[in-house]
Order: structure tokens, then C-alpha cells, then sequence
């Protein structure tokens, strides 16, 4: 059983990574193109657009919070150096 | 060679030599701390089982129709793009540690010096072998897929194999040539454009798949890579500027490894 455990989780760290909600984004993006399509609209602005919102997004998670609040955050208490390691 | 046949070779060079460097990295650990005659058994025993999947994955892989095998790889294109790019612009915007190479030499090493021998009848040392067996295969795999990815979307299997192929005799040389893990590799460089070139090779080729018709065809990829580049600095920017203010020195784009983390 944890083998198979184990199994399971390397081929969710591989093909899932970090942040689930990018794998999320990008089929749903994907679905939203093949709609598009289907329904004879242009729909090749689709899948840039949702990097645009799903890059910054995963990012933002990644250092905990929202970009801007971070910021402010950061102003307040400093992080040592770059050799600390992620929030997360 | 066409823009695009250029733009491939780059992509799969780029993406093999950072799995390579992670590969020889440990090979070199299991090398010089265990025993060369059961690394290199271990490296070769990765290798066939390589070969194996290889033949019988390349077959079918080509036998997908085209529509199909775009949007599946044009998402994993994008999940894996995503994510490098992602990890390339924390380590240089200074929220995560960069990727060091002679540190995690460093711990293989006393890892696989505490280890007990074992003797086997595949080679002297288990342990040696095992570990070179592993790396060579996890990294090795990583190659198989993109070289398997890359080559039939843009049918031209062969030029990403002699790509990969390049990249991983090139890296493998130099590491056994220098004996050391190359730390001065500027990696999270090298990650950040394979990261641009995954996800925008990702985002042409799952939108095709899905049906989307990009303006100007193949010329879009012209388009997509810069721009994509380009969104990568601006992010770097804008999180550098959250650590800056507070004193700290994030990392350049371009510094090698093991000079900011360890």
C-alpha cells in the first residue's frame, strides 16, 4: 500500500509539481480554447491570457500573499538574505 | 535550419543539459565516494532500461494522431514550463534558494559514504550502483519525454534526439573532465529559458491542438517566445523589488550556481 502510495505521489509531484491550481488553470484553458472553437469564435488569445493570470497568481501563493501586500510586508520585516529559503 | 528546427534544437539542448547536469552531479557522488566500477554498471544498467522504454514508447507515440497528441503535450508542455519558470523567477527574484549543485554533490557524497558495502553479483559496491542507477534514470526519463514530445509535435524526432544527445555527451564530458559537480553552470539561467521555451512551445502547440488557429501559423512562435520572455523579466522585476526593499541581494539571472545558496 505505501508503495503504491509512493507511486501515486511521484507521478503527482511530476506531472502536478508545486502548485496544482497552474495544472487546474492550463485544462481549463485548454477546454476553453476547444470551446471556443466549437463555437466559431478566434480563440487563440486564450491560452496567453490565462498565463498571464496564472503565472503572476502562482507566483503571488508561492511567496504567500497577494504581490503588492508582500511588498509591504517585505518593507517591514526584511528577509535575511537570498539564502533563506521559501516561505512556503 | 529553419527558425523553427533552430528553435527546437535550442529547446531540447537547453532542457537535456540541465537534466544531464543533475545527473552527473550524483553520478560523479556515487563515483568518487563508493566505487567508478559500480557507478558506471549503474549508469549503464539506467541506460538500457532507457532503451527499453524508448522502444516502445517512440513507436506509439508516433502512431497518436497529431490533433490529439498536441493538446496532451501542449498541457504537459505548459504544466512543466510553468513550473521551471516559476522556480527560475523565485531563485532570481531571491525567494527561494538557488539550485547548488556542489552542495547537493556534497551531501551525495557524505550520504553515500556512510553507506555499508554491499556486494552484489550486478557490481562490487550496491549502494554505488543504486544511486547511479536511480539518477540516471529519473533525469534520464525527464530527456526521454521531452525529446519524445518535442520531436513528434514538430515531427523531427531525429533532431531532438541528436539535440539531447549533444547536450548530454557534452555535460557528461566536461563534469568527468573536471571531476567536480559544475557548479559554475549558470543553471537558473539556463531554467528560465528552457521555462520561456516550454511554456510557449506549451501554449502554441495546446492551443493548436484545441482547435485555435494562431495569426501567421508557425511565425506566431516568433511572437509567443519573446513575449512570454519578456512577462518572465517583468515578473522577476516586480518580486525582486519586494525582497530589495528590505536589503536583501536576489540573484541574477545568469549567476552560476553554488555562488548564492549553500
Amino acid at each position: 500500500m505505501s508503495r503504491l502510495r509512493a507511486f501515486g505521489a511521484f507521478w503527482y509531484d511530476f506531472v502536478i509539481g508545486d502548485d496544482w491550481l497552474v495544472a487546474a488553470g492550463i485544462v481549463l484553458g485548454l477546454a476553453g480554447t476547444y470551446g471556443l472553437h466549437r463555437a466559431g469564435v478566434i480563440a487563440w488569445w486564450l491560452l496567453p491570457l490565462v498565463l498571464v493570470v496564472l503565472l503572476p497568481l502562482s507566483l503571488s501563493r508561492a511567496v504567500s500573499g497577494p504581490l503588492l501586500p508582500r511588498r509591504t510586508r517585505a518593507r517591514r520585516t526584511p528577509p535575511a538574505s537570498p539564502r533563506t529559503p521559501p516561505t512556503r | 535550419m529553419s527558425a523553427a528546427a533552430s528553435a527546437l534544437f535550442i529547446a531540447v539542448f537547453l532542457a537535456c543539459a540541465v537534466e544531464a547536469v543533475e545527473a552527473t552531479t550524483i553520478v560523479l557522488a556515487a563515483g568518487t565516494a563508493r566505487d567508478w566500477r559500480s557507478a558506471g554498471t549503474g549508469v549503464g544498467a539506467a541506460l538500457l532500461v532507457l532503451g527499453v522504454i524508448v522502444a516502445a514508447l517512440g513507436p506509439a507515440v508516433s502512431h497518436i494522431p497529431l490533433t490529439a497528441l498536441r493538446v496532451v503535450v501542449g498541457a504537459l508542455l505548459l504544466v512543466f514550463g510553468l513550473q521551471w519558470l516559476r522556480k527560475a523567477i523565485l531563485r532570481a527574484s531571491g525567494h527561494k534558494a538557488l539550485h547548488d549543485e556542489e552542495k547537493l554533490y556534497a551531501e551525495h557524497l557524505a550520504e553515500a559514504k556512510g553507506q555499508q558495502a554491499r556486494r552484489s553479483v550486478l557490481a562490487p559496491d550496491w549502494y554505488g550502483f543504486t544511486l547511479a542507477f536511480k539518477g540516471v534514470l529519473l533525469e534520464g526519463l525527464e530527456v526521454v519525454f521531452i525529446v519524445l514530445t518535442f520531436g513528434a509535435n514538430a515531427k523531427n524526432v531525429g533532431l531532438a534526439a541528436i539535440a539531447a544527445g549533444c547536450a548530454t555527451v557534452l555535460v557528461a564530458c566536461v563534469g568527468f573532465a573536471v571531476k567536480a559537480p559544475l557548479a559554475r553552470v549558470p543553471e537558473n539561467m539556463m531554467k528560465f529559458v528552457v521555462g520561456i521555451m516550454l511554456t510557449s512551445f506549451g501554449v502554441f502547440w495546446g492551443g493548436e491542438g484545441a482547435g485555435a488557429h494562431w495569426p501567421g501559423s508557425d511565425a506566431a512562435l516568433l511572437v509567443i517566445i519573446p513575449a512570454i520572455a519578456l512577462f518572465g523579466i517583468g515578473l522577476t522585476a516586480v518580486l525582486k523589488r519586494s525582497v530589495g526593499g528590505g536589503g536583501g541581494s536576489p540573484a541574477k539571472l545568469g549567476q552560476p550556481t553554488g555562488q548564492v545558496a549553500g
